[in-house]
């Protein structure tokens, strides 16, 4: 979706603020709010990329109004709800007001180096042949869902060259929904910078993107 | 942050406070969640896993060139050599800084960041700042970063739009040739592996974080 979590490109957001020997977090609360996110999402009720959607969704406004683990907060309490395992009121209350609903596992603190050192890979056997081979020339489709995709709006309907075929992912766009993994062939695909900035880009710049097939098009 | 998001955080501050307190409480009454393995959470990003891990890999890339090949062919393998596995590092590509080529990493979606290697990313990283400026003027961003690179030197800004992670490895600097692997890693710094700085050069020893 065109939310506000899409940044790259925009301007006007002035110089980056560094931090000297910036510490993980810069509050207790922070570090609760990453766990928590990371526990709820080892229960299994919902794919990263619909966490992903979760923050993008939020009112662009309050997006970019918000601290980073403020966006994460925000986003876990949308997935709650909309999970059914928690209710707006219940939140409201820090209460229990109704029964709790099964999830698939619940993280125990001896679970934690496991389930750290093994994560979540996302590539799948593969069951056909990749469309294109390295060296080709493809156009990114110009398209504008209102659901989750990791094509950024500045990479759209652009052309670039596939650089390398990472294999057989899953495909973001439906896991975000409840739509299933669909794998599909993940490729990276090289840009130059000038093919997406005009020619008021860095000449010496290419630009490389991560992209699924279905996204793109033989140019 | 700008002096919006400032005030921001201070108003919000112990209103954020409360919903972080009050989903902890109820999903953990609702025995969704178990607050010991948060605590484990958070102590394995504290004390565990940080760019150290990631300044092992390139001293040894550095000093040893069968282990570069390794890693540049397959990033994954090659960091589990060292243990580094798992949780955002599922998918490993290393691209290695030249004469020619400056590499740089962003997420201009969310914030994806290598954490076996790198561990947590910075805040400037989640930015909007960093995020809309890297993939448009990179070059202007190095300099805020103090980094100037010359005229016509190539810059490759990876954008993490897949779960695909990337490990910069900087160059190594001059007069190091009969550096240990151990002193070498202590000249790689975090923000050399993300493309915004360089290894530190022990002749002028000025680190950026």
């Amino acid at each position: 979706m065109n939310g506000a979590q899409d940044l790259g490109g925009q301007m006007g957001f002035g110089p980056i603020e560094m931090e000297k020997d910036e510490p993980n977090f810069h509050a207790k609360w922070e570090e609760r709010a990453f766990a928590i996110t990371l526990a709820m999402g080892a229960t299994g009720s919902w794919t990263l990329d619909a966490s992903r959607h979760a923050r993008e969704a939020l009112h662009p406004a309050d997006y970019l109004s918000s601290s980073y683990y403020e966006i994460w907060t925000k986003g876990l309490e949308r997935l709650v709800v909309t999970h059914g395992l928690a209710t707006d009121e219940e939140l409201k209350q820090a209460k229990v007001l109704v029964p709790a609903k099964p999830v698939k596992r619940v993280l125990k603190a001896e679970d934690v180096a496991d389930v750290l050192a093994k994560g979540a890979p996302v590539d799948r056997p593969r069951q056909q042949a990749a469309r294109y081979r390295v060296g080709d020339r493809v156009h990114t489709k110009r398209m504008h869902p209102v659901t989750h995709t990791r094509l950024p709006r500045y990479a759209r309907d652009v052309v670039g060259r596939i650089e390398v075929i990472h294999g057989v992912h899953v495909f973001p766009d439906s896991n975000a929904h409840d739509k299933g993994e669909q794998p599909c062939c993940l490729y990276g695909v090289a840009f130059n910078g000038t093919d997406i900035w005009g020619p008021d880009s860095d000449p010496d710049l290419s630009l490389h993107l991560d992209l699924w097939e279905p996204y793109l098009d033989l140019a | 942050m700008s002096d919006h998001d400032h005030d921001h955080d201070h108003s919000d501050l112990s209103d954020t406070e409360l919903r972080v307190r009050a989903l902890e409480t109820l999903l953990t009454e609702k025995g969704y969640i178990d607050p010991p393995a948060l605590d484990a959470l958070i102590e394995t990003y504290e004390t565990k896993i940080g760019p150290k891990n990631g300044a092992m890999v390139v001293a040894r890339s550095w000093v040893d060139a069968d282990y570069r090949d390794r890693l540049l062919a397959d990033a994954t393998a090659a960091i589990t050599e060292f243990g580094f596995t798992g949780r955002q590092g599922e998918h490993m590509v290393a691209v290695e800084n030249t004469d020619e080529t400056h590499n740089m990493v962003v997420c201009t979606l969310c914030s994806c960041y290598p954490w076996t290697v790198l561990g947590l990313p910075p805040v400037w990283y989640k930015s909007a700042p960093y995020r809309s400026r890297a993939v448009r003027d990179p070059r202007g961003v190095l300099e805020e970063f103090g980094v100037r690179l010359p005229r016509g030197k190539h810059i490759r800004v990876w954008d993490s739009t897949a779960e695909v992670r990337y490990l910069v490895i900087p160059q190594r600097p001059l007069g190091t040739d009969d550096w240990s692997e151990d002193d070498l890693a202590a000249l790689v710094t975090r923000d050399s592996m993300i493309g915004t700085g360089l290894a530190i050069d022990p002749l002028v020893k000025e680190p950026t974080a």
